[in-house]
């Protein structure tokens, strides 16, 4: 199977012309936010005080990654469901893409038809391989959280497989 | 007698930690075994993409993955031992910290209830139990909570029989779907307490994939649920496919008349596992 490129922030149109199953090289700049930082940012959005972040166009890549002397080292996804409770409101204030392991809760799939977004899986246990797509990572927000802190990572040729595209088609054994 | 020191446990524990970077021989061979028979497009790009990183981590010395897990320490400790400098539990957690803080594996432990983490991925879960002899035997199961996550116990009654015991197994598995990093290791423990049940299916995990129960009655079970369960078609990653269980490993515990208590436990993937004798 051929691989399709694909570029961070999103281009709605780019995304709209992805399905599920279609294997993505994904590369340019990505936000990471697992459980502490979804739930701040689910808050903040919630409460309506300023974001650490401008959500609009962005991915959001579910990880937490194992640092050493301040770059990743391994960096797979994790289980997306567990961002599930957050994730359509993100959707909903403009983030395009979020990439994780694991199917979605019916929820999610109607925040990504309604927003026209996507859901990427990386392949979960693959840490060595996406961290060397990592070329740089800058630390953004939330620094007290460890390795839930935000993150900005620049990645090249990131292998992704669209799990999820924007007309709620997906990959998963149901 | 033998003595021991609390640094010669830390250290030996601080290597054991090195496991992170390795998925274990049985493990490459079951993964690759389910490559070979692999039918399903997207399972092989997973499974592909899987083989090739255990190929990475190994060679450089890298986390398989991100996900360095909770420290899981069995200590089994000859009698005859004595334990100086400190206690045998502080050595197994200052083994953990210099381990993982040595290496850049992940900090991921954090109070339950504030959620601040410890900053070095301590304390460890010691399983301690005394056997014969004068030595420690120290097996370190770094474990991911993607798939602990996905555990259940379940505190059947007599009457479910053992269908209804193959029945949770299967439910368990089911309903982890694609979360627990699927092909998978099945840890099942039947019988004991609600507690005992659990550590016996922990145990399971420690066995090289594809080594049947030498008790003849769960061996038949760990391969009729293997079968079972691979029939779901969850396959890898929860793409679809031929192979979601690499193995099912049961063991079982003397229970209570009352009871028929059924722990599943799971294990992803990357089966990282070290163990080491003083």
């Amino acid at each position: 199977m051929n691989w399709k490129s694909i570029s961070a922030p999103f281009d709605k149109a780019a995304i709209a012309a992805l399905n599920a199953g279609d294997r993505v090289k994904l590369s340019g700049a990505v936000y990471t936010a697992r459980d502490a930082a979804h739930k701040r940012l689910f808050e903040a959005l919630q409460n309506g005080t300023e974001l650490p972040v401008s959500l609009k166009g962005q991915g959001i890549y579910y990880v937490g990654a194992c640092f050493k002397d301040g770059s990743p080292i391994s960096a797979g996804p994790t289980t997306a469901m567990r961002m599930d409770k957050y994730a359509p409101s993100l959707y909903d204030n403009g983030v395009a893409a979020s990439i994780g392991k694991g199917d979605r809760a019916r929820e999610v799939y109607d925040a990504i038809v309604r927003n026209g977004g996507i859901y990427f899986a990386a392949i979960g246990g693959a840490g060595a391989i996406y961290a060397d797509c990592i070329k740089s990572a800058r630390l953004v927000s939330y620094p007290e959280l460890g390795t839930e802190a935000i993150y900005e990572f620049e990645v090249k040729d990131f292998p992704l497989i669209v799990a999820i595209d924007c007309k709620g088609n997906a990959i998963y054994h149901k | 007698m033998k003595t021991l020191t609390y640094k010669q446990i830390a250290d030996c524990v601080r290597k054991l930690t090195k496991a992170c970077a390795e998925v274990t021989p049985s493990c490459a061979a079951a993964m690759r075994e389910a490559r070979s028979k692999e039918t399903n497009e997207n399972a092989c790009f997973a499974l592909d993409m899987l083989l090739e990183n255990a190929e990475v981590a190994r060679k450089r010395g890298l986390p398989v993955c991100q996900d360095t897990g909770m420290a899981v320490v069995f200590a089994e400790l000859g009698q005859d031992v004595h334990i100086e400098g400190g206690l045998l539990t502080d050595a197994i957690d200052e083994g953990v910290r210099r381990g993982y803080g040595e290496n850049g594996f992940r900090a991921s432990v954090l109070d339950p209830i504030n959620r601040v983490n410890t900053g070095d991925n301590t304390p460890a879960v010691t399983h301690i139990s005394i056997v014969d002899g004068d030595s420690l035997k120290l097996t370190f199961l770094p474990k991911g909570f993607g798939s602990e996550n996905m555990s259940k116990l379940y505190m059947l009654t007599p009457s479910a029989g053992l269908e209804g015991v193959k029945r949770c197994v299967v439910e368990a598995v089911e309903a982890a779907g694609s979360n627990p990093c699927p092909p998978m290791v099945v840890g099942v423990g039947i019988g004991g307490t609600a507690e005992k049940a659990m550590l016996v299916a922990k145990e399971q995990l420690l066995r090289e994939i594809g080594e049947r129960s030498r008790d003849a009655e769960l061996a038949r079970m760990e391969e009729e649920l293997t079968s079972r369960i691979n029939a779901l078609g969850i396959g890898a990653q929860g793409f679809g496919g031929n192979t979601t269980a690499l193995a099912v490993h049961i063991g079982k515990y003397p229970t209570h008349i009352s009871a028929l208590p059924v722990a599943v436990n799971i294990q992803c993937n990357a089966v990282r596992l070290a163990s080491a004798i003083l």
